[in-house]
């Protein structure tokens, strides 16, 4: 993260979305992902709409500009439909979004609300037939008699049309709400996952799934965990790893039994008797997990902490980093107003030496793992002019505030960032507030 | 423990527990239905707070105890709502399996066990909270009033730890449940 220099510094870049201080709910963003190459950045919405934008070409080279993105598609994913055996509204709210490898010129992803995940194709048409044969320009039919000459169309330039069709859709798969879903190594399979399942699909094949985890237990009154994020491992196509509401992590291997409910490794920390309280279930349940990109580690996000597993060692993290743990004595006012059952999300750099994660006030928070050293910056349209450096934020514990600290009884709980993601290969992130997309990029001198 | 920090639990356990139970009417009425990862959650709180709250008060006054001073043997880890049990038949709309399956997870994951060990007083009813006695108000309906579309049951106030005990409590519920029946 550092150079020679120091710290890195980081640089508003754009942001995108109403500047209205009314939110509304239909426009919360839900989820934000860059595909494989970080050309394209995608943002899911509580609406049920997924925006994709581009990276300018023409700025790719010019250090200061490259993280310019433009609005490339809009499309409506998913809508709200009513389960009427069950009375029950779904949703249309993305939970998540996950590209595909790029195969040919289109771009595929898959987009997935509480039910039902969609496979969406992203097309380019630059070019449109004209000079049918047997059709009116307006596309009337000629009359037959009419016609005394062969004539073949020619394909003609016309301005970028980016066309969004659903490919694929896969339903009827989960009882439980879908938290997770995520495209396997092999390009040919993605797993979802709810509450109390994990379903394997083959990405053309939408009628059949196989249930891989099933932790449902016999007697409903028995349950205990449920099953709160997974993630295929990014090289191991026969690996994956799920999540639970406990503060465990297991690791399973497909090969060794067509259902895997016996897990391979189990990742857990013992917790500190000295923490304990009435709400030590609820912050240790993990609310994301992603492995690393060389696939040697994952990260997982609880509450108040992110901690980096090495995926050779179960008994405890190798890394633990405090988020905000000044919210530690605060846990039953976060519990009345709900905030502690927000599930932060945190990913990982292109080269795995940073992990960056959200917190509350719009801040999100960047541990900087070679160097050991930690970050907090805002997103907020205050430090919005173009190229603006983020200046580092601190929160103040306790005692003396300092000039430019914030007391945590200051911090706005309204605006917390839960989403926020990071290029594969360059040093631009995109942070999701409530209804903005924030990029930034980093400096360049 | 003094008694008057087994006050302050025995207040805070309580409160606690209102709260919860506030939320777990108010998420029935969520867009997308019952969260089954935030109702696990609440409970947990619930059967914490309930466990810290009964022991704060055997410790406290062992001699009023009126149920027996041991927990019962429920070795069972299951999440344990006092709420009353014929709530989720309201829910239900068909007798399909698919609804069965996921109200069972409803009726079965919030419901206690009909039989209720802990509470040997002879004058529970059935159909009364569980628990000990006054674990959690006991004057809410037992039938919950099916919602019209559209409305809503009220989240609970913000309420501050300087909340006093019984009336409070009292209060704070009734003025969540008469609005919403």
């Amino acid at each position: 993260m550092a150079g020679p220099g120091g710290d890195m510094q980081w640089c508003f870049s754009q942001v995108k979305g109403a500047i209205d201080d009314d939110v509304a709910e239909a426009d919360i963003i839900s989820t934000v992902e860059f595909n494989h190459t970080g050309e394209l950045l995608a943002t899911g919405d509580k609406g049920g709409r997924v925006v994709i934008f581009q990276q300018e070409i023409d700025n790719k080279n010019v250090p200061q500009f490259r993280s310019e993105y433009n609005v490339y598609s809009t499309f409506q994913s998913h809508e709200p439909e009513f389960d009427y055996l069950k009375s029950l509204e779904i949703e249309e709210k993305i939970n998540k979004i996950r590209w595909l490898p790029q195969k040919n010129a289109a771009q595929f992803l898959l987009s997935t609300n509480d039910k039902t995940i969609k496979l969406w194709k992203i097309s380019e048409r630059d070019k449109r037939p004209e000079g049918y044969n047997l059709k009116e320009e307006d596309g009337r039919y000629r009359d037959p008699n009419t016609i005394t000459a062969l004539r073949v169309p020619v394909l003609i330039p016309m301005d970028l049309m980016v066309e969004a069709s659903p490919r694929r859709v896969f339903a009827n798969a989960h009882t439980y709400h879908i938290n997770s879903i995520s495209v396997n190594s092999d390009n040919e399979t993605y797993l979802s996952a709810d509450d109390l399942r994990v379903n394997l699909w083959n990405l053309e094949i939408t009628d059949r799934s196989f249930n891989i985890v099933d932790i449902k237990p016999a007697n409903m009154e028995e349950l205990t965990e449920v099953i709160t994020a997974a993630e295929f491992h990014p090289h191991q196509c026969n690996t994956f790893v799920y999540s639970s509401s406990k503060g465990t992590i297991r690791l399973c291997d497909m090969r060794v039994s067509a259902l895997c409910d016996k897990h391979s490794k189990l990742f857990e920390e013992p917790e500190n008797p000295s923490n304990r309280s009435f709400f030590s279930e609820i912050i240790s349940s993990i609310s994301d997990v992603k492995f690393s990109h060389n696939g040697r580690y994952m990260m997982t996000r609880d509450y108040l902490s992110v901690k980096i597993w090495d995926l050779n060692m179960e008994s405890r993290p190798v890394e633990t980093y405090q988020v905000h743990e000044y919210l530690r004595s605060k846990l039953c006012s976060l519990y009345e107003n709900d905030c502690i059952f927000d599930k932060f999300e945190c990913c990982w750099n292109g080269n795995d030496s940073v992990v960056m994660t959200g917190s509350y006030n719009n801040f999100f928070r960047m541990f900087d793992r070679g160097h050991r050293r930690d970050a907090t910056l805002e997103a907020s349209r205050e430090n919005s002019k173009p190229l603006q450096v983020l200046k580092p934020r601190k929160v103040c514990t306790g005692g003396k505030r300092k000039k430019d600290e914030i007391s945590v009884d200051s911090l706005d709980f309204n605006k917390k960032i839960l989403h926020t993601a990071w290029h594969p290969q360059d040093n631009i992130i995109a942070v999701a507030t409530t209804n903005n997309l924030y990029i930034f990029q980093d400096k360049v001198n | 423990m003094s008694a008057t920090t087994a006050m302050e639990v025995n207040i805070e356990a309580r409160r606690i527990l209102a709260v919860s139970i506030s939320k777990l009417y108010a998420s029935r009425s969520q867009r997308g239905g019952l969260r089954l990862h935030r109702s696990l959650l609440l409970s947990l709180v619930m059967k914490s707070a309930r466990d810290i709250y009964h022991s704060s008060r055997e410790s406290d006054a062992p001699s009023e105890a009126q149920s027996p001073p041991e927990e019962p043997m429920d070795t069972s880890s299951s999440p344990e709502l006092p709420e009353p049990q014929p709530e989720p038949l309201s829910e239900r709309n068909s007798s399909e399996t698919a609804v069965k399956e996921s109200d069972s997870e409803e009726e079965d994951y919030e419901s206690d066990t009909t039989e209720d060990k802990e509470n040997l007083s002879p004058a529970r009813q059935s159909r009364k909270r569980r628990g000990k006695a006054s674990a959690a108000p006991d004057f809410l309906p037992n039938k919950r009033a099916r919602l019209e579309p559209g409305e809503e049951r009220y989240a609970a106030p913000v309420a501050s730890c300087r909340v006093g005990a019984g009336e409070s409590l009292t209060t704070l519920s009734l003025n969540q449940v008469i609005p919403a029946f």
